[in-house]
């Protein structure tokens, strides 16, 4: 079992707050992926559950047990590091034993485990190598190899694709996803890449800042983000922001005319902010039809499909898919619909998400 | 314009790569002569009677003549000195390196407050001239009862190592990654155990350094020696060759045989260890 509860952490270092207050539940075997952009808290979160931070205020708990005050090795965590950080001096073996046997484990026992880890992980002919002489995936296998033998209840990983080339990742990537099915624990795993996040996790939490801005699975956010920093966050290209001043049943864009949409948000906020993203969009050249006027700034050719910049009339850039047969020349007058239904409202005022 | 400007750069470049690597390449023939002349003449000179030194200083002699060496074996305490020199400076090498590298550790690695100024108060000794002291020094070692004691000696080159020790394992330490001493943490690791299992092995090329760094100047140093030590059985080596050293006459020849005996185990040590040296020196550039 591993349920960790985490309420109203704050972390400050001198007079600096880098969390404001986070409360998050995580269940058993749970996949949970931090994600957020640079300086955003997410690291320092992840060091304050394996226990090399102290936390400021506010309560962790493990399994019902208040884990606050208790050493790293003692609760029942283990971390993979951003620079894997192997010790140099010791071969793939002694990396993985040096925990083991820490633990105070018998003889047999640490080699019994060491022996399952390195086949797990393919590590067997690695064992008498120096982690100098190991390319970055098996350094990275190694870094993984030497958290399992420690049998955790909980595994950290802290971007632990980033120092890999990007045809390496996909790999690790899979192979991560694997070995989180096979151990059978809580893992929680740090990125600042919404891919990586969208395709790991059971559940993602989004910070910035030092908050939580949204918690919930992959689908959620993208399909329902709680506010305008998770929808442009999640999500390649990103969704388009539009300031809207909603009259009626239409939503005026200054300089770039007025939709009608069939439906609209339950709050009766004039001033509303909607998200749409690329493929809800489509553009087209036909001055008659009801949409969004603006000028074509360039266009992405992806072979298939093309992506469709367009300035609208307040200055707003916004990135629309379309087939790839589409060919507009850069300041080409267009019109672009949106499909009413996947519209994401939001309040000007507050930037969260309203009900429609 | 521009032809001309072309043949004055090329002029130049030709000019800029002989020069420049020429040069360099002089300068270190140069160097190398004047670095290994006193070392020569001092292996030469060691075979030579005084009267052949002062007739063909710079001439080959006739390295058969070991009457030199032998006259220092049996006219002098030379394996005692020789025991004597590798007891003070051993002892004084490890103390130095044991406490400078935990001083170092604690100033790079943990906040405390203060932390600053133990460094700067190590640095500060680098700046005292140790041998202005010596009265007091002296007085210091009579009233602790060291005095003509190795222990006199011991503390007085541990205080003269300590600043450069801690000064260089300093900086050295802060290169190392925070994530290590995380990761051992993580392991279970006590901070002892962090510092004695993976810290320490990485540290050695540094701890090298510093090592050699004191190794030479208290293993040839004359003037402690000579202040606190009288009894012949505790003097060191450059201390007891001084009897070759008359007030009226010299006997060149066995002094240049003692000294070549006497540098020839810190010239080995320093082949020995110049790899981890060279080492030590680039790591933090390449990191």
């Amino acid at each position: 079992m591993a349920r960790m509860t985490l309420s109203g952490i704050k972390k400050s270092f001198k007079s600096v707050d880098v969390l404001h207050g986070i409360d998050l539940e995580i269940s058993d075997r749970e996949f949970v992926v931090f994600v957020g952009p640079s300086g955003c808290g997410k690291s320092t979160l992840l060091r304050l559950i394996a226990g090399l931070d102290t936390i400021s205020s506010g309560e962790f708990h493990l399994d019902e047990r208040r884990m606050n005050d208790i050493a790293p090795s003692r609760r029942g965590i283990a971390m993979v590091f951003q620079s894997y950080a192997l010790y140099p001096h010791m071969d793939v073996y002694e990396n993985m034993a040096f925990g083991a046997r820490l633990m105070g484990l018998e003889k047999d026992e640490v080699e019994k485990r060491i022996d399952e880890a390195s086949k797990m992980l393919r590590l067997d002919p690695l064992l008498k190598r120096k982690p100098r002489e190991l390319s970055g995936g098996q350094r990275q296998r190694v870094a993984i190899g030497r958290a399992l033998v420690r049998k955790p209840k909980v595994l950290l990983l802290d971007e632990p694709l980033s120092n890999l080339d990007a045809a390496l990742r996909s790999d690790v990537r899979l192979e991560i996803a694997r070995l989180h099915r096979e151990i059978g624990g809580t893992t929680i795993y740090v990125t600042h890449d919404q891919v990586e996040a969208m395709t790991l996790a059971d559940r993602i939490v989004v910070m910035n800042n030092g908050k939580v801005e949204q918690f919930g699975s992959p689908r959620e956010l993208y399909e329902r983000p709680a506010n305008t920093f998770v929808a442009t966050f999640i999500g390649s290209p990103r969704m388009s922001l539009l300031d809207v001043e909603r009259n009626g049943n239409h939503l005026a864009l200054p300089g770039s005319g007025a939709v009608s949409v069939s439906r609209l948000p339950h709050s009766d906020e004039r001033n509303l902010v909607i998200g749409v993203r690329p493929d809800a969009m489509t553009v087209s050249t036909d001055e008659s039809t009801d949409g969004f006027r603006g000028n074509v700034v360039y266009t992405e050719y992806l072979g298939e499909n093309t992506y469709v910049y367009v300035r609208l009339g307040d200055g707003t850039l916004v990135g629309i898919r379309s087939s790839a047969s589409v060919d507009l020349p850069p300041d080409t007058p267009v019109v672009i619909t949106v499909a009413s239904e996947e519209i994401h409202y939001f309040s000007r005022a507050t930037r969260e998400r309203l009900a429609a | 314009m521009n032809v001309a400007s072309q043949s004055y750069y090329d002029r130049r470049g030709i000019l800029a790569a002989l020069g420049k690597d020429g040069l360099i390449q002089l300068i270190l023939i140069l160097n190398t002569a004047v670095m290994l002349a006193p070392i020569l003449i001092m292996l030469f000179a060691a075979f030579k009677t005084n009267a052949q030194i002062f007739q063909s200083p710079f001439g080959i002699p006739d390295f058969s003549n070991v009457a030199n060496i032998t006259k220092i074996w049996n006219e002098t305490n030379f394996l005692r000195y020789l025991m004597n020199s590798v007891i003070v400076t051993g002892s004084s090498i490890v103390v130095i390196l044991t406490l400078g590298t935990m001083a170092a550790y604690a100033v790079a690695r943990y906040k405390f407050w203060g932390a600053s100024f133990v460094l700067m108060f190590f640095l500060a000794g680098l700046t005292l001239p140790l041998k202005l002291a010596i009265i007091p020094l002296f007085i210091l070692m009579r009233d602790l009862g060291i005095l003509n004691t190795q222990l006199s000696l011991i503390v007085i080159y541990v205080a003269m190592g300590l600043p450069t020790t801690v000064f260089i394992m300093t900086g050295f330490i802060r290169t190392l990654p925070n994530e290590l001493e995380d990761a051992a943490r993580m392991d279970g690791a006590s901070e002892p155990r962090i510092m004695w299992s993976i810290m320490l092995p990485l540290v050695r090329p540094a701890m090298v350094i510093a090592g050699i760094q004191n190794v030479v100047p208290i293993w040839n140093d004359f003037f402690f020696p000579l202040i606190f030590i009288q009894k012949d059985k505790l003097k060191t080596l450059p201390q007891g060759l001084t009897t070759f050293m008359g007030e009226y006459t010299t006997d060149w020849g066995v002094l240049f045989a003692g000294l070549l005996l006497s540098s020839a185990p810190v010239i080995i040590v320093y082949i020995i260890l110049s790899r981890q040296f060279i080492n030590g020196m680039t790591a933090g550039a390449v990191k």
